[in-house]
């Protein structure tokens, strides 16, 4: 699809605002409606839609599978690590306070937080991945793919 | 007449029409693109029953991206539905009994925004609807450095959550294992995926 020139422009004009906004929402979202789900959503569909303009090899230059790969791992890892930080702090697994020991609060929203990053890291990396997989044609040694 | 009802009304019509649609239309694509209307109204419906978070998945979700991997499929599996009976008496019949128990199911749930219904009076909604202060504020009597290592009494401060968005407080803090492994299952989607789809690189390399 990269051959029409508004499909093109438009695309390039509204990743960026696309990938900010699925930022703001992963940070804010012990502030405002949404949080790490569906902020790493947002933040897939704007690589998905790169993807679709421009095709899938060209997005995976900018977003390598290994990087995906990595990174879908990296979200649960930061997830279980927090927990596990806690429990080696002392407190109970996903007790956020050892974050900030002198402000449960503030630690409360921090543990949240860094919890919200990990879920947005990792859902952001399994739609992508999704992306890249089922759009991808078959391996050759699979035949060739029926298309009506 | 209530603006909310009126809403409602016109907006039950319309996803009625759209979800009859999707199930009638012979193309996929239509049906694709009419199930990512369908759910772009219920994200409507969600926002106006004040559920955002909720509206803000189906929305992202249901209209963005399920849509998009639904049209990546098509790609590869083409556009026409293969033929079939009008009408599958069984499936019929299966959809059918499951919605009349759904709908028998809602008889017991409290009106629309009753301030009496159990999510309003149970003590751990309560607590989260109370400790709405901002992140950064670090007002007295909430929490403080007092909360030990889970053997004190919490004084009924137990959450601390100074989170405004109690949805988030209670997904990521009160139900966080819960949360956990939903993660942990999202990545499980993901890489089951990469072991069933994804070619193998000597596969990839060997392949003209």
């Amino acid at each position: 699809m990269k051959d029409q020139a508004i499909l093109r422009i438009v695309t390039k004009l509204c990743v960026p605002f696309i990938l900010v906004f699925g930022l703001y929402v992963i940070t804010h979202g012990e502030l405002g409606p949404g949080g790490g789900f569906q902020g790493g959503v947002i933040l897939a569909s704007a690589f998905v839609l790169y993807g679709l303009v421009w095709g899938g090899p060209a997005m995976r230059e900018i977003l390598p599978r290994k990087v995906t790969d990595v990174a879908a791992c990296l979200g649960v890892l930061i997830y279980a690590g927090v927990g596990t930080y806690c429990m080696a702090a002392g407190y109970r697994f996903l007790d956020y306070t050892p974050i900030k020991p002198s402000d449960p609060g503030g630690a409360e929203a921090w543990g949240m937080t860094l919890v919200e990053y990990g879920v947005g890291i990792t859902v952001s990396s399994v739609m992508v991945t999704i992306f890249n997989e089922m759009t991808e044609d078959p391996p050759a040694a699979a035949g060739p793919a029926p298309r009506a | 007449m209530n603006g909310f009802l009126l809403v409602d009304g016109i907006l039950l019509l319309l996803v009625t029409v759209t979800a009859v649609a999707a199930v009638v239309v012979r193309n996929l694509l239509s049906c694709a693109m009419l199930l990512s209307i369908y759910s772009l109204l219920m994200a409507i419906v969600w926002v106006n029953m004040d559920s955002v978070d909720v509206a803000f998945t189906e929305a992202a979700v249901g209209a963005g991206v399920s849509t998009v991997l639904l049209i990546g499929a098509l790609v590869h599996l083409g556009t026409e539905e293969a033929p079939r009976p009008r009408i599958h008496w069984p499936g019929l019949a299966t959809v059918a009994a499951t919605g009349a128990l759904l709908v028998y199911g809602t008889l017991d749930m409290p009106a629309l925004g009753d301030a009496g219904a159990p999510v309003h009076v149970n003590p751990v909604a309560r607590a989260y609807i109370r400790q709405d202060a901002p992140k950064a504020a670090n007002a007295p009597g909430h929490g403080g450095a007092g909360h030990g290592s889970g053997k004190e009494a919490h004084h009924g401060d137990y959450f601390h959550g100074h989170v405004p968005n109690q949805v988030t407080a209670i997904i990521v803090s009160y139900r966080s294992f819960d949360t956990m492994f939903e993660t942990a299952v999202i990545l499980t989607a993901g890489l089951s995926l990469i072991l069933l789809l994804r070619a193998a690189p000597r596969a990839r390399e060997g392949a003209p």
